[in-house]
């Protein structure tokens, strides 16, 4: 049991002491996008050649999370605890494409003779690395997300103890609303101002929810998160809980994230051991459990007050607002929702402080933004950035820009509620308000970059497939608007659509957008409305004067054959 | 406590805790509904009623929006009378309604907004889905391609009644009503045939058996009658008083 | 004055509209001293005639030859009504279409069930073969004005055409606009 600041420092220790009786540690990348690529072979051949050069004793193993290049995985780092010779006196080496086979090598020359296999490494100076700021991935690729102890070694739960034992709920509220955090679930809501709502709402019992629905196409982020440092999350709600008066928690994570799943309930239960949840979390006169709650995978279920329905086992549609969630929420009571990247900031900022955290981004988004970079760049993965970066710095620096020969359209950011914005604008630099200037949203962190081979009536008609098959079906706007709009899209798409359908889609756009119940139906015309804004053209180019007024030919009934 | 606030330009006052829908019936300023009854809890769903108001960009469902001092709302802009418009051939071009055919024609709500709203033909494409018809029940009949999701029937039916036969299965384009587990309404045991969903149904979805084309009379104010009556503890209907 | 070009058209549906158009009964006759019935199923005319102002158009396009037809029609005149709910909306000619491909029930009725004729009619140029889908026929053609009701009443039919014989398209609206009704 922990319960005081020694006893953290003790686990940190031995944690250390642990790691340094090896000459190397062998970080092999154990998340989804690596391990798809192979990364499970690769961690074997360490293991199996190590054995065979008997050095064991020397070389420690370790699967951790995502490093980010994933399109160059799998990757694997090698830390050695002296700087050696042959690396350039570095202690880090960074190396991708990693198969078995050039794990035996990579065993054989380095981890036996300290020589850096350097056709396979990546500089560490490369834009994609050193332009990140991580702060919610800080521990991803550096820990084994399933070992507390792991999370401890790197300041784990400090946060926790420094809030419980030297401020009272309302000065953690206080820091937050300081911090100028803001909802990294879509909206940018202030959380400190969620957080004092709920802080000061008056009920028995209240709750906090972490949203780890993830449903936007293409999304990786808080599966990211949840997968690679689940003790963060868990320690940024404990603070909210402590912060609010919640007694109560639910983790809500999809059915197809399986290994968040599973590392989130063995953090629960790595914590409660320790005495980090449950009764009198580091021995204080505070409690708080936390349980994980499976989603069927819904989009829609996201949405907060369908994943309120969704918990209390009702149907996953959303409902009217006002009450707001913090008002009424999980069984009437009171009840805050956060992504999960929101919560995962909340230790850094407690431990920093809120002055560290306003340093960081642009006058109205403070802090990082975790980015899944997609599309026709030459690199692609998982980010992290300051924000206030420029969309260009992203695209052209850290995504080592498009294919040689190809033209940079445009980014689409925000995923199916969101936008393209095109090349002309990328100098803005990244912020809620700039994005949505633009057209387009800062979403949960989707950013696709296309080049001039995409088509942008494409796009947005499959952002628009996606949001019919999503859509509950509660409202009649976003119900029956997104198959029409999905229609007309298909039918301007097949060059078979008029300037009376381009009109017609306008129109839908228009009322869906206004008149949709959720969040949802009131998106999902975006893609629509930001590709018309920017590339209308295109869609002009689409148009025919003579639509084929019958597309189906007659029945042939010689076909049928005789009675 | 009483408080002022503006419908369309005209000052009125009313209570607080009101919803604008029961403001503007009172006054006399007609808001189509559909969802909505009068009895049953608020599903805020077909969005005919939504109102402008001032001050704020997103539209209001009046049959949700509580009354509050100093609001203003307008409820017959362009914009929103285009918006009703569209909705209202939206309902008609997801399902599939044949007037000509139906229990209900000259009796439905349906009929009457398209009424109202100018609508004498669909500008969208009508996407004639493949819906089911039940007839299993001794008294009563469903016909799924006259629904238009309003769940009148799973509110009455839950909220009134206390069986909660009704409920709705998929999503989008697929969401439709079931009855029990999905099974036959006829062998669905928590229903008592009690008919509240047939009454409060706005369409020909749900009907009684043996009435034919435009024979059906829907009674929707039944729940309204039912939920006052045990409110107020007084079962004398009004005009007996 | 002379008097406008009128002609109606009998598509996929009942004929129901027709018969609601000889429900004008007297006022038939001030209809003909400002309009000349230049082509309509209750005229001996083969072919749909150039020129024409004003086209009646009841049914739904259900058929090949229902397509060639209202194409016709839109290209020869100047205004295009669909006349009637199963113009307007498919109708109960329409029912068919959440059955989609009507093959499979063509085979069963005379093919399967076999009482009447010897395989599926198909007599080309005599049975026109069915499209796969119903539509109304503002789906196909541009259409100018709606007359809805199934059928739609002669007092409903006399509204639309009262503007309409003088170089007006008719505004209907209220209980005049109700579809399934005559009123
Ligand atoms: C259709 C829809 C889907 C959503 N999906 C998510 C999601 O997957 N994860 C998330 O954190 N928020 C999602 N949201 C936003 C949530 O409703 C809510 O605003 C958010 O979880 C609040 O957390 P934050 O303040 O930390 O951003 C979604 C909203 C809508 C309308
Ligand atoms: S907008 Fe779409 S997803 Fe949201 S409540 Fe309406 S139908 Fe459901
Ligand atoms: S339910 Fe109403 S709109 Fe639908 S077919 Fe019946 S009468 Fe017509
Ligand atoms: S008849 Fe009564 S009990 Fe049966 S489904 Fe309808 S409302 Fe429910
Ligand atoms: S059956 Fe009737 S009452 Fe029930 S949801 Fe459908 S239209 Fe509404
Ligand atoms: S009546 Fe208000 S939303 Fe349906």
């Amino acid at each position: 049991m922990i319960k005081s600041h020694s006893d953290l420092e003790i686990i940190s220790l031995e944690e250390k002491q642990n790691t340094a009786q090896y000459r190397h540690r062998v970080m092999c990348c154990n998340s989804t996008a690596c391990l798809s690529a192979g990364a499970h072979g690769v961690r074997e051949a360490f293991e199996a050649s190590i054995k065979r050069e008997g050095l064991e004793p020397q070389v420690q193993v370790v699967p951790v999370g995502c490093m980010g290049l994933c399109s160059q995985g799998p990757l694997v780092a090698v830390k050695s605890r002296l700087p050696n010779q042959e690396t350039g006196g570095k202690t880090e080496t960074l190396y991708h494409s990693v198969n078995p086979e050039l794990a035996e090598t990579i065993c054989q020359e380095h981890l036996a003779n300290g020589k850096a296999v350097e056709a396979q490494v990546l500089s560490p100076e490369l834009p994609f690395f050193a332009r990140q700021q991580r702060i919610v991935l800080a521990n991803a690729g550096e820990i084994n997300p399933e070992r507390i102890e792991d999370y401890i070694a790197r300041g784990g739960y400090q946060a926790l103890l420094q809030a419980l034992s030297t401020m009272t709920p309302l000065e953690v509220v206080e820091s937050i609303e300081q911090s100028g955090l803001r909802g990294r679930g879509g909206g940018g809501y202030p959380t400190g101002k969620k957080w004092r709502m709920l802080h000061e709402a008056q009920a028995e019992s209240k709750y906090v929810v972490a949203n780890g629905d993830e449903g936007d196409p293409g999304a990786y982020m808080d599966r990211t998160i949840m997968e690679d440092d689940p003790h963060r999350i868990i320690e940024g709600m404990t603070i909210a809980a402590y912060a609010t008066g919640a007694q109560q928690g639910y983790l809500y994570v999809r059915a197809e994230y399986p290994v968040a799943v599973r590392r989130l309930e063995t953090a629960i239960r790595q914590a409660k051991r320790q005495g980090l949840l449950g009764n009198k979390i580091l021995d204080k006169d505070f409690g708080f459990s936390l349980e994980v709650r499976i989603g069927a995978g819904a989009f829609v279920c996201g949405e907060e007050t369908a994943l309120l329905a969704s918990i209390e086992g009702k149907r996953g549609q959303p409902v009217l607002r006002p009450p707001y969630p913090t008002q009424r929420g999980l069984w009437q009571s009171p009840t805050m929702i956060n992504n999960v990247e929101t919560f995962a900031n909340i230790s850094s900022i407690i431990q920093k402080g809120a002055d560290w955290f306003r340093s960081i981004g642009t006058d109205s988004s403070k802090g990082s933004k975790v980015f899944a970079l997609a599309g026709k760049l030459n690199h692609t993965g998982l980010i992290e950035v300051p924000l206030g970066i420029t969309l260009r710095d992203i695209v052209e620096d850290m995504g080592g820009g498009v294919a040689k020969g190809r033209n940079l359209k445009a980014v689409q950011t925000g995923g199916p509620s969101g936008g393209c914005i095109p090349e002309a604008y990328l100098d803005t630099a990244i912020d809620y308000e700039s994005l949505q200037h633009l057209g387009s949203i800062m979403g949960s962190g989707g950013f696709i970059v296309m080049d001039n081979d995409d088509s942008m009536v494409d796009i947005a008609k499959f952002f628009m497939e996606f949001c019919r098959d999503e859509s509950c079906g509660k409202c009649l706007p976003c119900r029956a608007g997104t198959v029409q709009m999905y229609q007309l899209l298909d039918k301007i798409s097949k060059s078979q659509a008029s300037l009376d359908d381009l009109a017609r889609l306008e129109d839908l756009c228009d009322m869906v957008k206004h008149t949709s119940l959720c969040g949802l139906g009131q998106t999902a015309p975006n893609p629509v409305l930001s590709t018309l804004q920017y590339f209308r053209q295109e869609y002009l180019d689409l148009m025919t004067d003579s639509p084929p007024q019958v597309a189906d030919k007659a029945i042939n009934y010689e076909a049928l054959g005789e009675g | 406590m009483p408080i002022n606030l503006n419908i369309n330009e005209q000052n009125l006052k009313a209570q607080e805790g009101e919803t604008l829908l029961t403001v503007a019936r009172r006054e006399g300023i007609p808001l189509p509904t559909l969802c909505f009854l009068e009895g049953l809890s608020v599903a805020g769903s077909c969005r005919l009623c939504l109102v402008e108001v001032e001050g704020s960009s997103k539209l209001q469902p009046a049959c949700a929006l509580k009354v509050t001092e100093g609001l203003s709302v307008k409820t017959a802009t362009e914009r929103l009378k285009r918006y009703r418009k569209m909705i209202v051939e939206l309902l008609f071009a997801e399902g599939n309604h044949v007037c000509a055919v139906c229990v209900s024609n000259g009796n439905c709500e349906l009929q009457d907004l398209a009424v109202q709203m100018g609508v004498d033909h669909i500008r969208f494409s009508y996407q004639f889905p493949e819906r089911k018809v039940d007839l299993s029940h001794p008294l009563f009949g469903f016909d799924a391609n006259r629904c238009v999701l309003c769940t009148r029937c799973v509110r009455a039916c839950d909220e009134i009644e206390g069986a909660h036969t009704w409920d709705v299965a998929g999503r989008g384009q697929s969401a439709h009503i079931i009855s029990d587990m999905a099974q036959p309404w006829g062998s669905a045991t928590s229903c008592t045939s009690c008919s509240k969903c047939v009454a409060v149904c706005p369409v020909g979805a749900l009907f009684g058996k043996g009435v034919s084309v435009a024979e059906m009379k829907h009674q929707p104010a039944v729940v309204d009658f039912l939920a006052s009556a045990r409110r107020e503890q007084n079962w004398h209907k009004k005009e007996e008083q | 004055m002379s008097r406008i070009k009128l002609a109606t058209v009998w598509l996929g549906g009942c004929a129901g509209c027709h018969m609601s158009f000889l429900d004008l009964d007297e006022w038939l006759f001030e209809l003909a001293k400002v309009a000349e019935l230049v082509f309509s199923p209750i005229a001996d005319a083969k072919v749909f005639p150039e020129g024409v102002d004003v086209a009646l158009v009841e049914g739904a396009v259900a058929n090949e030859d229902n397509l060639e037809l209202i194409k016709k029609v839109r290209e020869r005149s100047k205004w295009v009504i669909s006349f009637g709910d199963c113009a307007v909306t498919g109708n109960v000619t329409a029912l068919r279409n959440p059955l989609g491909d009507p093959t499979p029930m063509l085979k069963r009725i005379y093919l399967a069930a076999n009482v009447v004729t010897e395989g599926v009619p198909s007599e080309k140029g005599i049975v026109p073969a069915l499209l796969p889908r119903v539509m109304p026929v503002h789906e196909v053609i541009k259409v100018d004005a709606f007359l809805t009701g199934c059928p739609p009443s002669a007092a409903r039919i006399q509204a639309a055409l009262e503007p309409l014989v003088k170089g007006e398209l008719p505004k209907l609206e209220g209980e005049h606009i109700r579809f399934g009704q005559g009123a």
